[in-house]
């Protein structure tokens, strides 16, 4: 039987549009990265730093968030903390009901994902309003990001004109990107300026002067935090970092490998609420720390390495599977490589596992990485966990797939053997249909080349020593 | 809450951690030429489509003339602004209507947002490394006058340019006192939702003039473009 993750994969990879979109899409962003880091010895001592700044935050994690705490408090914010999803939607529910909200502005999040806030905040009588252009696009056409940067990269011009004139019908229709764009602007206007209540994720929470630092390029990020009287903030517990000086090198490190930009067009940092003597920006700003199982992947030494993430997308961008499959054929709310080693820890192993088998382990996205997160060893851990768990569940192996390992062994134990089969194999190559289960389902069998390997380095003079 | 609190907190403190090497910042220095300094700022604005005009203290009659030319029909500012006087004083009699924005929002929300074209702010410097302003809105100039017209205007002191954005924190000591909001504006606002293709003027200013002044004005500013002694 198929699993979920593979039948969303296949749907995902019969959509050629979409495939289409996004390839381009990554290849763009592939050629960007590349040219805002001209300098690659710069670039490995920047990750080295990125890696160090993360590193320390993790291993001083409870007494930075004190820290924030505290700091943030002295500023004039109030800090929650939540345990999981729940909570975390409750609280926020709390703070706009108090306020007699009945819409809030949101700014991009994926924590906000994360916890279903739109859905829970709908189902609450309270209207969630994406701010950002992609995740207004997302939220018109009743999807989820497929790109935790980019969230509606599987879409094309066309796709957006066609769902704007179907929500704006008193608009002109326009299928050019600045119309699109425009006409966002103008549907957002009034929102902006009569709105309460303004909700926002955060890029890097600074322990030491208690600031949240927020990266964005359309102004809808600043207009949802300083507008309305109310700003909530929600992120994870694992984004904050120690100093302010910190901010400096991961921020070049963030949007250089998000977008190849050197800077987003803002860059807002927010150390609390409006004072008395200031004329604007929310009265009260409120912080949320969530968990949701972030404290669990701490607890591993290894498994921790997950949490140095600062969210810019460069490990999808550069994945052949996420090319292909795109966000929504992950089926979770972060997707690519750094989703296949998140999701199976956030959601379990039984949930989410076969995620970590979403990978070639070509080894990109570590390449990538611009805090150095090792994500092909830790998709062996989770697929060496989960194969422990089965066993554990099921016993041993079956009698077939036993009998298939021990000869594999006895084949390769000695030279002679091997070349003894391989030979065979060789010879008999004509006679061999080949079907290998999901693999030729789609593709052609691989053909058995007329001479091994071997045969073939003999001849080019290599020796067997 | 509290219950939260404490046990997400009991369990980090669970967590086996070795200790780790203070990390070194920063890596990025470059010992730029006061004048290279101002000119990779102006490059990298206007490489994100910033208007970047050099100007001299005649500045505020250019503005009006370049304001009066795209059809702005009035500028907000803050009077009490460190540029407010001079912006008034300059001012020409037949330039776009001068607009003194000092009242809570609470009381100019509706102007602000639908009969402002232009706002003018002052700011704290610039970082040449990525071409961003550095602004911190306060009392006399607050956070929406420069986000919410459609014309942002800035004046920048050619001396408060310094070559990176840890340079200026460092030497400014931003962490001793962080103001409420700060931040680097790096071009008009802008999406590359769609098709990851560059659109502006989405829910920022559509327009963003900075003004560089003094330039060739040889003063003994504390932001030389020396190389910085930072390791």
């Amino acid at each position: 039987m198929r699993s979920e993750f593979r039948l969303r994969a296949e749907r995902s990879l019969a959509s050629q549009r979409a495939r289409g979109n996004i390839r381009r899409a990554m290849d763009g962003l592939i050629l960007k990265r590349r040219a805002a880091f001209p300098d690659l010895d710069e670039l490995e001592r920047l990750r080295d730093q990125g890696q160090a700044i993360r590193d320390q935050a993790l291993a001083n994690l409870p007494e930075l968030l004190e820290r924030l705490e505290r700091r943030c408090a002295t500023n004039g914010m109030h800090v929650h903390w939540a345990e999981d999803a729940a909570e975390a939607n409750r609280l926020i529910l709390d703070i706009i009901r108090r306020h007699g909200g009945h819409a809030v502005l949101k700014g991009k999040s994926m924590v906000s994902e994360e916890i279903g806030l739109n859905a829970f905040l709908a189902g609450h009588d309270i209207e969630p309003i994406e701010t950002d252009l992609g995740e207004l696009i997302i939220q018109l056409a009743r999807e989820h990001p497929s790109h935790i940067v980019a969230p509606a990269v599987h879409k094309d011009r066309r796709e957006v004109a066609e769902l704007f004139a179907r929500h704006f019908p008193e608009e002109p229709y326009g299928e050019d990107i600045e119309h699109l764009t425009a006409l966002a602007r103008r549907m957002m206007r009034e929102r902006f300026r009569a709105t309460r209540i303004g909700l926002s994720g955060v890029n890097f929470a600074v322990a030491e002067t208690g600031t949240l630092c927020l990266v964005e390029n359309e102004g809808n990020g600043r207009l949802s935090t300083t507008a309305p009287d109310v700003h909530i903030a929600i992120t994870g517990i694992e984004k904050v970092i120690a100093r302010l000086e910190d901010l400096a090198p991961l921020l070049t490190l963030l949007t250089r490998s998000a977008t190849g930009q050197p800077i987003t067009t803002y860059v807002n940092l927010i150390s609390g609420p409006r004072k008395p003597n200031e004329l604007d920006g929310p009265h009260e700003v409120h912080l949320i720390l969530l968990d949701n199982g972030r404290s669990r992947i701490h607890a591993d030494p290894e498994l921790r390495a997950t949490l140095r993430c600062i969210r810019c997308g460069a490990c999808m961008n550069h994945c052949p599977v996420y090319h292909r499959i795109g966000g929504h054929g992950y089926g979770t709310v972060y997707p690519g490589p750094i989703g296949a080693i998140l999701e199976p820890q956030l959601q379990g192993l039984e949930r989410q596992g076969e995620l970590a088998q979403a990978s070639t382990l070509c080894g990109a996205c570590g390449e990538v990485c611009p805090v150095r997160i090792p994500i092909p060893d830790l998709l062996n851990r989770l697929r060496f966990e989960q194969a422990q768990g089965r066993a554990l569940r099921h016993g041993r192996r079956s009698g077939r797939e036993r009998f298939l390992w021990r000869l594999w062994s006895l084949i390769h134990a000695s030279p002679a053997s091997y070349r003894r089969i391989s030979g065979f194999v060789t010879r008999l190559r004509i006679l061999a249909r080949i079907r290998l289960g999901p693999w030729t389902r789609t593709r052609a069998a691989p053909r058995i080349a007329a001479r091994s390997l071997h045969v073939l380095a003999q001849r080019e003079g290599f020796r067997d020593d | 809450m509290t219950d939260a609190r404490d046990s997400i907190l009991a369990r980090l403190r669970a967590a086996r951690v070795d200790s780790r090497p203070e990390p070194s910042v920063p890596v990025r220095r470059f010992s730029w030429s006061r004048r290279e300094t101002v000119e990779r700022f102006r490059i990298g604005l206007e490489s994100v489509r910033a208007q970047v005009h050099r100007v001299d203290d005649d500045w505020p009659r250019m503005l009006a003339t370049r304001l009066r030319e795209s059809k702005v029909k009035n500028l907000r500012y803050g009077p009490d602004g460190p540029l407010g006087e001079e912006l008034r004083a300059g001012w020409p009699t037949d330039g776009p209507e001068l607009i003194a924005h000092d009242q809570p929002i609470e009381a100019c929300r509706e102007a602000l947002f639908t009969n402002t074209d232009a706002g003018f702010t002052s700011c704290l410097g610039g970082i040449a490394e990525t071409g961003s302003l550095v602004l911190w809105p306060s009392r006399a100039e607050p956070r929406l006058l420069s986000l919410v017209p459609p014309v942002h205007v800035v004046l920048i002191e050619a001396d408060r340019i310094v070559p990176t954005l840890h340079a200026m924190m460092s030497e400014q000591r931003w962490s001793e006192s962080m103001p409420t909001n700060a931040l680097l504006i790096s071009g008009p606002s802008k999406s590359a939702d769609i098709e990851q293709t560059l659109a502006y003027g989405v829910h920022g200013p559509e327009k963003l003039i900075v003004l560089i002044r003094g330039e060739d004005r040889p003063t003994g500013d504390r932001f030389a473009g020396q190389p910085e002694a930072i390791d």
